[in-house]
Formats: structure tokens, sequence, C-alpha cells
């Protein structure tokens, strides 16, 4: 192999990764100038609100109980090689609000919601439904797009909130019944050394995260190839792409909020 | 009218449209026939805009069909997809009067209700199925429901695409009747693409043949087994043997 094949071997998926990612910033760009133009869907709207937002919270809720009680039990492990037991209810706090509640909430929601979005309109694509759409002079953007990322970057900061608290709970219960613990100082303790920033900063997260996941729902089943096997394509593409992209805008949020 | 000049359009290698030409005059009929593949769909999503030609004019009455305000411009049209392309998530009346629930057509909901309602006592469906849902409803009547939709909101031209296809004989001797007698009424301009000869019978006033990419014949529907055109023959008696080469 001759040293251009080997650079072309190298440059042809680079080149390939770099368009796959523009496109992807043009479709959120056009999301989102579709939802500042009306017309604005308002049904879809409310029916994508209780798909992604309300339909989530069991398996969100689930996630953050075991997790919080999971860190519980791993700080106090950790904290009694140096006699810190007593950090556990300030860590489990900081640890959900900041970290754990938004990721592990936002990989949830990938999972469940990035799937179902691709599975449905890749569904929609391969039947002509998105074709009728254009036919009926209604805009497939407008009409199964906008509604939806607006819906999950309005909902999951809500989910992310709610897995807080129950995580902190989760914490709770193992620091009250197994660690043994005081539940009046452990509730001090949460309260006492957490800051609203981050809760705040972790709901910003939760709404960058709900905007990946629905975009990349929405791009890859818009453009899932032909059959079952394409939907099945689109399907996973979008669980994969949104959760990269969810753990790397993490580490970038995380970046910009935190350091000094 | 409906007026395609010289329109190419390929994809990737595969040259589907090679120059293709053809007229379509107001308040007729024609129905395009030709092999899988040949471009008979491709053709009708061009005139829709769903794809965009390579190269080509396409007008109708007159209007670059990608000039001018798209919303006025679809609101001629009303289409029967080949699957019946229903939204699974909403019920059979609102499918039907989607046109009429929202855009520049928007009525009221109880009046849009009423309007589907007729449209599917039309079509032959009664308006206790108005409220199902279209995975509840057989393939015949998805076909209906979604020919009630094409004319919901009384289009000028209206497209139809295989409306036969995966029917039994007599459903799709029922749907192609409904087809001709609602376009008769309607006064509307028809284009419909099929391989169903019968069909192609009972709704056209004109045929056009499609062949590797350009029209290999038109002609009236009275003239089809009469017009001494090598290919046309071999695929409307469906031989093996021909012009056309088939792949065994």
């Amino acid at each position: 192999m001759s040293a251009t094949a080997a650079f072309a071997a190298l440059g042809r998926p680079v080149l390939g990764a770099l368009a796959l990612l523009g496109r992807i910033a043009l479709f959120a760009a056009e999301t989102v100038s579709h939802l500042v133009r009306p017309p604005f869907y308002w049904r879809e709207f409310g029916h994508a609100l209780v798909q992604i937002g309300w339909l989530s919270l069991p398996v969100v809720g689930l996630t953050a109980l075991f997790t919080g009680g999971a860190l519980a039990l791993q700080i106090y492990a950790g904290g009694s090689r140096f006699n810190a037991e007593a950090v556990v209810p300030s860590i489990v706090a900081i640890g959900m609000v900041r970290e754990l509640g938004p990721v592990l909430g936002g990989l949830m929601v990938a999972a469940r919601v990035a799937s179902s979005i691709a599975a449905e309109i890749g569904t929609m694509k391969v039947t002509e439904q998105i074709d009728a759409l254009v036919t009926l002079s209604t805009h497939p953007m407008k009409y199964l797009t906008a509604p939806r990322v607006l819906a999950a970057t309005l909902a999951v900061p809500v989910l992310v909130g709610v897995g807080d608290a129950i995580g902190i709970m989760g914490g709770y219960m193992v620091g009250v019944t197994r660690l043994e613990f005081n539940p009046g100082t452990y509730l001090h303790n949460t309260v006492d050394f957490l800051e609203s920033w981050d809760v705040v900063s972790g709901l910003i997260k939760g709404a960058a995260f709900g905007f990946i996941v629905a975009v990349m729902g929405c791009f890859h089943g818009m453009h899932s190839g032909r059959g079952a096997q394409g939907v099945g394509r689109a399907t996973k593409s979008a669980v994969v792409s949104a959760s990269i992209l969810i753990l790397a805008a993490n580490y970038l949020l995380t970046e910009l909020f935190f350091s000094a | 009218m409906i007026a395609l000049r010289d329109v190419h359009k390929a994809f990737g290698n595969n040259r589907v449209l090679r120059g293709l030409t053809l007229d379509v005059p107001r308040g007729e009929s024609m129905v395009i026939i030709g092999g899988s593949g040949t471009g008979k769909s491709v053709a009708l999503k061009c005139i829709l805009g769903l794809v965009e030609p390579d190269s080509g004019t396409i007008e109708v009455d007159g209007r670059d069909v990608a000039a001018g305000d798209r919303d006025a411009f679809l609101a001629r049209f009303g289409m029967l997809f080949q699957g019946g392309a229903l939204f699974d998530s909403l019920p059979v009346w609102q499918n039907v009067a989607f046109r009429l629930l929202r855009g520049s057509l928007k009525r009221p909901k109880d009046e849009a209700r009423e309007i589907a309602i007729e449209k599917l006592r039309r079509v032959g469906l009664k308006p206790e199925q108005a409220d199902m849902f279209p995975a509840e409803l057989s393939g015949g009547m998805q076909k209906r429901v979604g020919l009630a939709r094409a004319i919901a909101a009384d289009p000028e031209i209206i497209f139809f695409d295989e409306p036969t296809t995966g029917l039994d004989p007599i459903m799709s001797g029922v749907i192609n009747e409904l087809i001709r007698e609602i376009v008769v009424e309607m006064g509307a301009t028809a284009m419909a693409i099929t391989h169903d000869m019968t069909s192609v019978r009972a709704i056209a006033d004109k045929v056009a043949m499609l062949h590797d990419g350009v029209i290999q014949w038109t002609g009236p529907v009275s003239r089809l087994d009469d017009s001494g055109d090598p290919y046309l023959d071999q695929f409307i008696h469906g031989r093996a043997e021909g012009p056309i080469e088939a792949v065994r």
C-alpha cells in the first residue's frame, strides 16, 4: 500500500464523521429555527411531553434510587479508610445533583426515548407517512421534530430534578438503615453542604441532554434506510450517538461550569 | 394542465428518468404504466416536489412547481399512497380531515369531522369507523381511508400510486370503480401509476408507458390493444419474451 493510500484510508472515515457531525448540526439548527417560527403544533408537543417526561419517570426514578443507595455504601466504605464516614450525606447529594442525576437520567432517557423516536419516525418514513405529511402541506420538521425536541429539552431537567431527590432519598435510606446514621443529622448534612449552583448546573445539563436525545432520535429517524433493517439501524444509531454525545457534552459542561 | 419537459433524475449511478416528457390535460385521467423500477413513482414525486429533478421543467397550469408558495400549490393536490400512508397515531377521521384541522384550510373541529365522515361515507365506510385507528382496519378499508383523505379538501389534481396493490381482485374492482366515479364527479385531473391492467382499463382516459426513463408510448386507453408498439404489447400481455429484457 502506498503512503497516499494509507492517508486516504485514514482520512475517509474522519471526513465521513465530520460530514455527519455537520449534518447533525444543521439539522439541530433547522429544528431550532422551526421552534421560533409559527405554526407550532401544541397537541404534538403535549403528547411528546407525556411520552418523554411522564412515562420516563419510573425508569429515571428507579435508576436514581439504586444509584443513591450504592453511592452511600461506596462513599462510606471509601471514607472509613481515613475516618471520613461523616461526609456520606454531602457527597451523595453533590454527586447526585452535579453528575450522576443528569448523566444517568440522560442515558436512561436516551435508551428509552431516542430509540422510540427514531423507530417511530423511521417507520413513518419507510411507510411514506413523511411524504404524506408534505403532500398535506405540513412540514415534517415542524410537525414531528420541533415539538419532540422542545418537550425533551423541558422535560429532562424536571426528570433530573425528581431523580436527584429520589437519589438523595436512596442514599438516606441506606445511610439510616444500613450505616446507622442519625436521620436528622443525615438530612442536616445534606442540606448544609449543598449549594444552589450544584442543583442548577445539573438541571442545565439535563436540558442539554434532553435536546441531544430528541435531536438524535429525530435525525436518525428522518434519515432511516428502507425496510425493517433500516429502521433497526436508525434506532441503534440514535441510542449510541445520543449516549456518546451526552457523555461528551457532560465533560464540556462540567469543564465550563466548574473548572477554576 | 401538468407538463413535464425533458425531466432527468438519477440516484447515484442509477439514471431513473432520462428525459421524461409528458402532458396531462386538465380534467383528464392519465395512467402511467411500466415495469418495476422504471421511475413511475419518482415521476409523481418530482411533480409534488418530494424529489428534486436533476434537470428539466415541471409546470402545472404554466407555473413552475419549484417556484412560488408551496402550501398554496400543494393545497391543489390530493394523493393516495401505495400503502395508504395513514398516520397510525391518529383516528381515521383525523387522518381524513388532517388538512382541514391545520394550516391554511383549517376549519372548526366539528365541521372538519363532519366533512371527514361525509368523505368516508363517499368511499363506502360507516361513521362508526371514523373513530377507529388505521391498524384496526383491513387493507381494503385502509385504501378507502387513504382515498377519502386524498379527496377531503376537494383537490383539483389527484395522484394515485399503485391504488390496487395488495388487494384481492374484487376489492381492486371496487377501488377502481370508486376512483373513476370520484374523478368524474369532482372533474379533477387524475394521474395514476400502476402495473394492474384491469385498473388501467377502469380508470384511464389516456395511458403512457414509461420504459428506460422515457415515455415509450402514449395514447388513449381505447388504442391500448392495437397500438402496434412491441414494448406496450409485451407489457400488457405479460410476455416474458420481447424487447423488454426480463431478468430470470
